[in-house]
């Protein structure tokens, strides 16, 4: 019998289709636009002036404050502007434009393929690195790595999971990476368990990916017996962290709580990619893998991206975008956000583009709520999505905070299984945010 | 039979008499004081209890009328000036006349101004939509065209035209209250003097991008060339971050602004049609916005 979380949960389809796509460079595109705020917390503070040359690797935006991150140039050339651009939803957010001249890259940086498997650096030295080279969380979130690997006072790690579910449909940029580099993956955990100073790893993998549980599998066996490979029965979202923790050990992560109160630091796939990266290579993150997909589309794709190229850049080399397309995700179909705004650049974490067409992404009328109790069922987090709905759309702030509306982890798991289509997470989402706003508003205790 | 039914009537009745004095004694002994005034004053309030005087209700205001003996910054923006002056008369105080409000939209970016970039196929709500992305059109600070103003007014006083897609203000129905104020997530609607029969200048767009972005964007937008504020002679129109605003309490009405608007944002309503000859040069190109200008309502 296969882990998995114990409470709720949804099958949504495969569709892992460009999961036999090998990762493909994409070529380098003539402009690029670095974001200043690729990371959850204060955006970057950029460095440099309309004019300036710059390389890859070479530092662009200072992280400002403990919970940020630096911004490294991806691509040589001349900065073209230093201003605010629209992102995917079309909200100006400040950023650094290149026109690219060559490939130049910073000559710290090791270009080679080679796999360096001697870590020199201390604990301590990890971590300033991964700072320095502006590693954030590749899962989505994009949470600053070094601030999780310095767990606060009184809070210890026990062990690391490296999250290898990838449970979104489509999605198979992590996948491609335990395939193609599981001794990089490997690594990047090693190194991430010296900085922690923990002896255990564990990294779970969907049993959907059986050649990544054997490539992994192969690995650990032999040179990496500190850490287990975990195989996991297939359910959503098993790839969120507090259900990860739950499929893995067993533990649960309290209301309100982070993963670290149960002794767990847990880093995505293409995070631990990235810290071999950043410390074996001393290659600051301006790159990641990113799937192209859809059914509509007519080659599927798993690119070794840049950071800055545009969406339509991207769309316009896979053949440009499908009649049938209707909506563009970047993200995965559960979790991921309608692209509104083409013109908008890849940032540290995109993970995928998915094209969908009218029929696939389609929202049928809504229906009544007659108390079926399947989105409480399908809750992951223990909630009662149906009620929050209702508390919500009245305003009822104070109900909605006593029925815990801030455990809420947005998967959707209950939007997907309403059979009235009742948009559940839709107001759920803004009456969480509504609720966040009012509990930090509140004087500390 | 029948003395069961005698025993009955008797018990209850001597219960009944028991309890009532009970309850006589329980009255007097815990009586609540309370002002006879606020249920008076709550009479004479229009009893919307739409909150629009800050208060829980119609209740709340008056208690906190009687209460602090004092109108200082309390106004029922529904019963306006008369039924604050019936308050003012109960309480023994006077009260300042306050000058009609009323909701006005500033956004004029209708389907024919502003071309869609984007299809929106979410829950219509602008509440949901302003979290989710900055607008299916090129402007970021236009109407979503969500009604979630429209949900929130309690007098039926705005709706959203099916056609423009964005609310218009029924006059005569609008309270100043101040709801979709506090609905819009754009802060689009602002409530504005009313004006003498009616009629009110102003700038019905609230886009601060520059000039050619907000263009773009939408054919009917401030693109902040300050011809507004240099033509107007009262001084009464400030550009900020490429937006024009106008102040009612100094604009004068003379409308000198709306013939030089380049895009026609400036709207003025409620004026009779223009005479056929212009009197000033300057009102020259009057005829050109005036499809805009002279919309009845906005």
């Amino acid at each position: 019998m296969r882990r998995t979380f114990s409470m709720g949960g949804v099958h949504p389809c495969d569709c892992k289709i460009s999961a036999d796509s090998a990762i493909e460079i994409f070529p380098l595109p003539q402009r690029m636009y670095i974001s200043m705020s690729q990371h959850l917390g204060a955006p970057a503070k950029p460095l440099v002036q309309k004019g300036d040359k710059v390389k890859a690797g070479q530092l662009i935006g200072a992280s400002a404050g403990f919970i940020s991150a630096n911004i490294h140039s991806s691509v040589s050339g001349t900065v073209a502007a230093v201003e605010p651009y629209a992102d995917l939803a079309g909200n100006p957010v400040m950023h650094v434009v290149v026109d690219v001249e060559g490939d130049e890259w910073e000559e710290s940086i090791d270009r080679t393929s080679d796999v360096v498997r001697e870590i020199k650096l201390g604990p301590a030295e990890i971590i300033k690195r991964i700072a320095d080279c502006g590693i954030v969380g590749m899962g989505g979130a994009s949470f600053p790595t070094h601030v999780k690997l310095s767990p606060p006072p009184g809070k210890k790690a026990e062990f690391l999971i490296i999250n290898g579910a990838e449970c979104e449909p489509y999605l198979t940029s992590d996948y491609r990476l335990m395939v193609e580099y599981p001794e990089e993956v490997l690594l990047g955990a090693r190194i991430m368990m010296k900085a922690l100073g923990v002896t255990k790893g564990y990294i779970g993998i969907e049993d959907n990916k059986p050649a990544a549980i054997e490539a992994m599998r192969r690995l650990t066996a032999s040179s990496y017996t500190e850490i287990k490979v975990v195989p996991l029965k297939k359910k959503y979202p098993q790839g969120g962290e507090k259900q990860l923790i739950d499929a893995v050990t067993g533990r649960k992560v309290p209301s309100m709580g982070l993963p670290i109160d149960t002794g767990v630091v847990v880093q995505n796939v293409g995070t631990s990619y990235a810290v071999y990266e950043a410390v074996q290579k001393n290659k600051p993150l301006f790159e990641g893998v990113m799937t192209i997909t859809g059914q509509c589309l007519g080659g599927q794709h798993n690119f070794l991206v840049r950071t800055g190229t545009t969406f339509d850049r991207i769309l316009e080399y896979v053949g440009g975008v499908p009649q049938t397309a209707a909506k563009i995700i970047s993200g995965g179909p559960m979790m991921g956000k309608a692209v509104s705004n083409l013109s908008a650049a890849t940032v540290k974490s995109s993970s995928s583009l998915l094209l969908l067409t009218e029929e696939q992404t389609r929202r049928r009328a809504e229906g009544e709520c007659i108390r079926c109790g399947k989105c409480v069922e399908a809750c992951p987090m223990g909630l009662e999505p149906y009620l929050l709905n209702k508390l919500s759309r009245a305003g009822r702030m104070e109900d909605l905070e006593e029925h815990k509306v801030y455990d809420c982890i947005e998967c959707g798991c209950c939007m997907f299984t309403c059979p009235a289509y009742i948009p559940l997470l839709d107001y759920i989402r803004t009456g969480k945010a509504d609720v966040m706003r009012i509990m930090r508003s509140r004087p500390k205790k | 039979m029948g003395t069961t039914f005698i025993f009955t009537v008797i018990i209850l009745s001597v219960l009944g008499l028991l309890l009532a004095v009970v309850l006589f004694l329980v009255a007097k002994k815990f009586k609540v004081e309370e002002d006879p005034l606020i249920d008076v004053v709550e009479a004479t309030m229009p009893g919307a209890n739409c909150g629009g005087c800050g208060f829980a209700g119609c209740r709340a205001f008056a208690e906190a009328c009687v209460k602090s003996k004092s109108l200082d910054g309390k106004f029922c923006p529904v019963g306006g000036n008369a039924v604050m002056q019936k308050v003012a008369a109960h309480l023994g105080v006077t009260v300042e006349e306050k000058a009609p409000m009323v909701a006005v939209v500033r956004c004029n970016g209708t389907c024919a101004n502003r071309a869609r970039t984007s299809q929106y196929d979410g829950s219509v709500s602008c509440r949901i939509m302003n979290s989710l992305y900055s607008g299916d059109t090129a402007c970021r600070y236009g109407c979503l065209g969500g009604g979630d103003c429209e949900n929130a007014c309690q007098f039926g006083a705005i709706k959203v035209n099916s056609q423009t897609l964005i609310p218009e203000v029924d006059e005569d129905r609008c309270t100043a209250c101040g709801a979709c104020v506090r609905a819009c997530p754009k802060g689009i609607i602002e409530l504005r003097n009313k004006g003498p029969k009616n009629r009110r200048v102003y700038v019905s767009c609230m886009n601060q991008d520059k000039g050619g972005v907000a263009r773009k964007a939408c054919s009917a937008a401030c693109i902040g060339c300050r011809k507004c504020e240099k033509v107007c002679p009262f001084g009464a129109i400030t550009v900020e971050n490429n937006l024009s605003y106008i102040d009612f309490n100094k604009c004068k009405l003379c409308r000198k602004c709306v013939a030089e608007c380049p895009t026609g944002a400036i709207h003025a309503v409620n004026f009779p049609p223009k005479p056929a000859a212009p009197a000033t040069p300057e009102a020259a190109p009057a005829a050109a916005p005036a499809p805009a200008a002279e919309t009845p309502k906005e």
